[in-house]
């Protein structure tokens, strides 16, 4: 925030600073970011409701993102989705009741060449099989 | 809503200190271009990099050259390595199978014999991606080396913005991010416009689900769209700008930022440009998942930290835009044309083309087809030339069914229509659109009453909710095709559901909601007959949608 001016306007940058530092926008981090750049909390927290990237809840240990663009859709994202939902019964948003797989969707990774494509802890991955996907968070 | 987070990757995709190639003390007799951009490097692309270091610091080859460079274009093969002096490709290379690429770099010379390129290669006509593949992405001296900021300097030096704004109105540039308005006449119109300082933005939220041209530009050659936009500044009197980019492309973003710091501590950028009068300093903003903040206005908004919503225009940014002040707003490949338009002139790039598109256009081929990748033609390339020429046909040799284009506000262009050259008008005609270059290429495993309800579902996630007709429009409409596509839904209402795609269309404020009722016009307009089949027999002739207890797969 310093770096940016502490000006209102930077206000999106800060707030992907903070979730960057914490994994994720609770409502202290709200209200420092709000204070410091002169935001009032109702425009930080219709901000960071409003973009699809900032979670005001935190994440399990480890996170899923399932891409659901058009090319993974074409080639089979739903039925990865269906595998996870079926086996760790957990829908996109959701983190597993041990705390330890949190699953995401995502519009579009830009990997469409690779699709059905998924990130697991931030590595991407293309031609992504349901079961397998499965396996491997199974046994994170 | 449910989309979107991508969470905030814990490192970008490369570590900080790690071998980025191997560079010889004379010109290299060979070299392996090994791609590391995202789609190579998440097939292993790195450690096929750094087995290649390792065999040939083994074997004492002095003479041979590895290189970091950005996509080679068949994303669908990689990781892919290139050795420039035979011309051969390697696909799927394994860290521990490089033994033929190996016995290549043994014995291949510059100016030997080139083998010939594969027809994906061939094909195409590379301007926008000419040094893609070919530069080291993270190298201002290899961008330099390949004629990087020449045009810059040749504008600062020679030319009045002027003249390079009337270089580029000649020249017959569209903008390429999908409406296709002339670059010229946009650039004049700021130009012109009262008001300094002036703003020019480089908008690399590529939303488009199935589109990946930007992101492959940004990741394989920064520099090429930051001289791009230094010369957009100059021609239109503007002295900063901004690359807005997608969070979820923590590469691209990596990269973009780090040409800047290069280029201005070079010289290229920043306060007085290679010594010249002319002074422009960038800033790279962060998207956040907001598939509306492609829109011009909402774009802006969200630069100036606010909800990314958008608002009536005019007046355009244009006129008034970033903080009020006239703003020109081109997309990443709009910029990345410019530097090659200026080099080579403008009657040069008008002799590509179509009558009234010129140039080329990278399309993000992907889908059901063999080769799914970056590809770069002229416009008015067949669909039959790129789906079956360059992409290989399909998987499995099903039959073709459609190509959609355009994203979410697009349409399916059905087979019929296989031989139409592809340009902003005849894509328009057949109620499609050119978007910013997404081709999707479906078979017959794909329901168009599904693919319908898929858009419609991303524009009721993506709708930012300002104006009504957007906001409860494509609920409306999604809850139609939802009952469409279960098979609980009669003629009438697949005709209330056109009369309302068709408020839609004319009410919305922004280019989402008028552009979402699009995939439903067309999908009725060739498809008609599924329609029909799921509200007449009950049944998805596809065997997509899951229709009472009949079969079919969810």
């Amino acid at each position: 925030m310093r770096r940016l001016g502490n000006q209102p306007d930077a206000l999106v940058e800060a707030l992907h600073s903070a979730q960057e530092a914490f994994g994720y926008l609770d409502t202290d981090a709200l209200t420092y970011v709000g204070s410091s750049l002169s935001v009032p909390p109702s425009r930080v927290y219709g901000v960071a409701t409003f973009y699809h990237y900032f979670t005001l809840k935190p994440a399990g240990d480890h996170t899923a993102v399932v891409c659901t663009g058009t090319a993974c859709y074409i080639n089979g994202a739903g039925g990865i989705l269906a595998a996870i939902r079926n086996r760790l019964g957990i829908e996109p948003k959701q983190t597993t009741a041990d705390g330890k797989v949190s699953l995401l969707t995502a519009r579009c990774l830009g990997a469409c060449s690779l699709a059905p494509a998924a990130i697991v802890d931030g590595e991407v991955q293309g031609r992504v099989d349901g079961p397998a996907l499965v396996q491997r968070l199974e046994e994170l | 809503m449910t989309a979107a987070p991508v969470p905030a990757p814990a490192a970008p995709p490369r570590p900080a200190r790690q071998v980025t190639g191997l560079v010889p003390a004379e010109p290299p007799r060979a070299s392996a271009y090994v791609c590391q951009a995202v789609s190579c490097l998440s097939t292993g692309s790195q450690g096929v990099l750094e087995s290649l270091v390792e065999r040939i610091t083994e074997e004492g080859l002095p003479d041979v050259a590895v290189k970091r460079v950005g996509c080679l274009g068949l994303c669908a093969s990689g990781p892919l390595v290139q050795v420039p002096e035979t011309g051969d490709i390697f696909t799927r290379v394994a860290p521990d199978a490089v033994d033929p690429l190996m016995t290549t770099l043994r014995t291949a010379r510059p100016g030997g014999p080139l083998h010939e390129a594969a027809p994906f290669f061939a094909r195409q006509v590379r301007i926008v991606t000419e040094r893609s593949g070919v530069v080291d992405p993270e190298s201002l001296d290899d961008a330099v080396a390949h004629g990087g900021y020449d045009a810059l300097r040749q504008v600062l030096t020679t030319r009045t913005p002027a003249e390079v704004r009337d270089e580029i109105s000649a020249s017959g540039l569209r903008g390429r991010g999908g409406a296709g308005y002339s670059t010229g006449l946009k650039w004049n119109t700021v130009a012109k416009a009262p008001g300094s300082p002036k703003v020019v933005i480089c908008n690399a939220d590529e939303g488009d689900p199935g589109a990946f041209m930007d992101r492959s530009v940004l990741e394989s050659d920064p520099h090429r769209v930051l001289e791009g936009m230094a010369i957009a500044a100059f021609a239109v009197g503007a002295s900063s700008g901004y690359v807005y980019c997608r969070a979820e492309y923590p590469l691209a973003v990596a990269r973009l930022r780090k040409a800047i710091r290069e280029a201005v501590k070079q010289g290229y950028l920043g306060p007085s440009v290679m010594d010249t009068e002319f002074s422009f300093e960038v800033e790279v903003r962060l998207g956040a998942g907001a598939f509306v903040c492609g829109e011009e206005t909402a774009l802006i908004a969200s630069i100036e930290g606010g909800r990314g919503t958008p608002r009536p225009r005019p007046p355009y940014p244009a006129a008034s835009g970033l903080r009020g002040l006239p703003t020109l707003i081109n997309n990443v490949e709009t910029y990345a044309n410019i530097a090659p338009i200026v080099r080579n002139g403008a009657a040069w790039f008008s002799a590509i083309g179509t009558a009234k598109s010129k140039g080329t256009k990278v399309f993000a081929l992907a889908g059901r087809v063999v080769n799914t990748g970056l590809v770069e033609v002229p416009m008015g390339t067949s669909l039959r030339d790129i789906v079956y020429g360059i992409g290989g046909g399909i998987v499995d040799g099903r039959p073709f069914k459609a190509v959609q284009t355009g994203g979410p506000a697009g349409g399916c262009i059905p087979a019929q229509f296989l031989d139409m050259p592809v340009d902003y008008e005849s894509l328009t005609e057949v109620g499609s659109f050119m978007g910013s270059g997404g081709m999707i290429v479906m078979d017959d495993t794909s329901c168009m009453v599904d693919v319908a309800k898929y858009f419609m579902d991303f524009c009721r996630e993506e709708s930012c909710g300002k104006c009504v007709p957007c906001r409860v429009g494509t609920s409306q409409l999604w809850l139609l095709l939802d009952a469409i596509s279960r098979g609980e839904a009669t003629e009438r209402d697949v005709s209330q559901m056109e009369r309302l795609a068709d408020m839609v269309r004319r009410t919305s404020l922004c280019g989402l909601g008028q552009g979402a009722p699009n995939p439903i016009f067309s999908t009725l307009r060739y498809f008609r007959d599924e329609y029909m089949a799921h509200v007449v027999d009950r049944a998805c002739p596809a065997g997509v949608c899951t229709i009472g207890t009949s079969e079919g797969v969810a």
